[in-house]
């Protein structure tokens, strides 16, 4: 069956507490932290983007996974903030990680959810035997306008996600998907922070969405809250996730390792992988993950996954969420403006 | 718009973001940046191609604080001398740590980054730098 062969996060070192963004703008820092359950986030160093992000993650999914790269046969990068608008990124990473030319590549995009989109793809061109192996990559250095409410959570990270048949540490068991046109949250071209519709963004588009996409793996797969040893929900904040959790009847116990939200912020494409990841790093083999990441705009990918014996043998070479999490250096609004280029003097 | 140094930097891509460079066999020098003739041997020389480990040390470094305008954002920032653990010496940028913690001789591994940009429109150039290497989780 179809699985998880390897996977590689990257979170950059810098971090931004919330108490000191919410001291810039005269805001109760303690109580936006506790409000949001977002303590600090990650931001990206100034020669840090999108590719670089991407292509960190990928080494360590090749390095994870022991494979040739040039076995992978598709390559495509989840982002809402791509470097270029016009110019792949999924190339730049293929031959930065030493893929060969014979393979396809493609950019996704669907706000947050445009990484477990790529995963979906890969799984149908490796079950179909298109391909061998596929990369599917979530990365984001999401930005939030100065001021406003997403500036508390707006991070940086990525994920790389190795599919395959052959020894997967992981198996997915079957994917659904739940989509409908929202307009919670959206950017236009050549703008520099995207606009959301305030109150709008919490019931009929995040909480429906997961809930449905929730309640559809489970319909599909005919199973409960019960049959599953771990939860991970697409990660906004980590209010969001946890309300999404009482909703469904999810014990916190099941969901808590997930949320590596309250570190690091929304790393938006990477966000629900990220939690994944986290669950991967430390989870027995034959537990079962259900996760279910969101996309605005809008819509939601569940999975059903199976962690396999095989993990074991691969633990240990490369840095885990924990690893990238306790890395970590805290900077001051003026250098996060200077890195954020919100200061537009400098170029 | 056509752009000047495009293919230049293009022709080195490979080079760059993978760390290539080559390895006499007939010797066992091996280069960085990638050469066509073994200075050593010469016509006697075997060259062939060689990937980089990306693991070092830091042979010496500076820390800039007076930078050209492409690379402002980032000072203050460390140009070292990385002297690889196959031998060649090359000069790169050290990042994910504060200057004043740089040393000489701490261990290094490569990691890929923004290099520069050709303005504001222009090609965004990626490529090696250097960080000091990672605790991971259950690696001795
Ligand atoms: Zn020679």
């Amino acid at each position: 069956m179809v699985g998880i062969i390897g996977y590689g996060v990257y979170i950059p070192r810098y971090r931004i507490k919330t108490e000191e963004i919410a001291c810039v703008w005269g805001e109760d820092g303690e109580a936006m932290a506790h409000g949001l359950r977002v303590f600090e986030k990650s931001l990206p160093g100034p020669d840090e983007d999108v590719v670089t992000i991407s292509t960190e993650a990928a080494r360590n999914a090749v390095k994870y996974a022991e494979l040739d790269p040039k076995r992978i046969g598709a390559v495509y990068v989840g982002s809402e903030s791509h470097p270029y608008a016009v110019k792949p990124t999924g190339t730049i990473v293929s031959e930065a990680i030493g893929c060969s030319t014979d393979m396809t590549c493609a950019d996704f995009e669907f706000a947050c959810k445009a990484g477990t989109a790529a995963v979906q793809a890969c799984m149908g061109l490796v079950s179909s035997k298109m391909i061998d192996v596929g990369l599917a990559i979530g990365a984001d250095t999401a930005q939030g306008r100065p001021g406003d409410a997403l500036e508390y959570s707006a991070a940086a990270g990525g994920v790389a996600i190795l599919i395959g048949k052959e020894n997967p540490v992981a198996t997915i068991e079957t994917t659904t998907s739940f989509t409908t046109d929202t307009p919670d949250f959206w950017r236009r071209e050549g703008e520099d922070f995207p606009s959301h519709g305030a109150r709008f963004t919490g019931e009929p588009a995040y909480f429906r969405h997961v809930e449905e996409g929730a309640k559809a793996l489970m319909k599909k797969t005919d199973t409960t809250i019960d049959d599953y040893d771990y939860f991970v929900f697409h990660q906004p904040n980590g209010k969001f996730p946890m309300a999404m959790g009482k909703t469904l009847g999810v014990p916190m116990e099941k969901l808590e390792d997930s949320l590596v939200v309250k570190d690091i912020g929304n790393t938006y494409s990477a966000s629900a992988m990220m939690g994944l990841a986290r669950i991967l790093d430390i989870a027995d083999p034959g537990s079962k993950i259900f996760m279910v990441s969101y996309g605005s705009g809008a819509g939601s990918d569940a999975f059903s996954i199976v962690v396999e014996d095989e993990i074991e043998a691969h633990r240990g070479e490369v840095p885990t969420v924990d690893d990238y999490i306790k890395r970590k250096t805290y900077v001051n609004y003026s250098i996060y403006a200077k890195y954020r280029r919100k200061i537009k003097a400098l170029g | 718009m056509a752009e000047k140094g495009v293919a230049q930097v293009w022709r080195r891509f490979d080079s760059i973001y993978n760390l290539i460079g080559t390895h006499c066999s007939n010797c066992g020098t091996y280069y960085f940046p990638p050469r066509l003739v073994c200075p050593k041997c010469r016509r006697k020389g075997k060259l062939e191609e060689y990937k980089y480990k990306g693991l070092g040390k830091i042979h010496t470094f500076s820390i800039v604080r007076q930078a050209p305008e492409n690379f402002k954002r980032q000072v203050p920032y460390v140009v070292a001398q990385v002297q690889l653990d196959e031998g060649p010496r090359l000069t790169a940028q050290i990042v994910n740590i504060d200057p004043e913690d740089v040393k000489i001789g701490m261990r290094v591994r490569v990691c890929f980054r923004k290099i520069t940009e050709y303005g504001e429109g222009g090609i965004i150039v990626y490529g090696y730098k250097f960080e000091p290497t990672m605790i991971v989780t259950g690696h001795e």
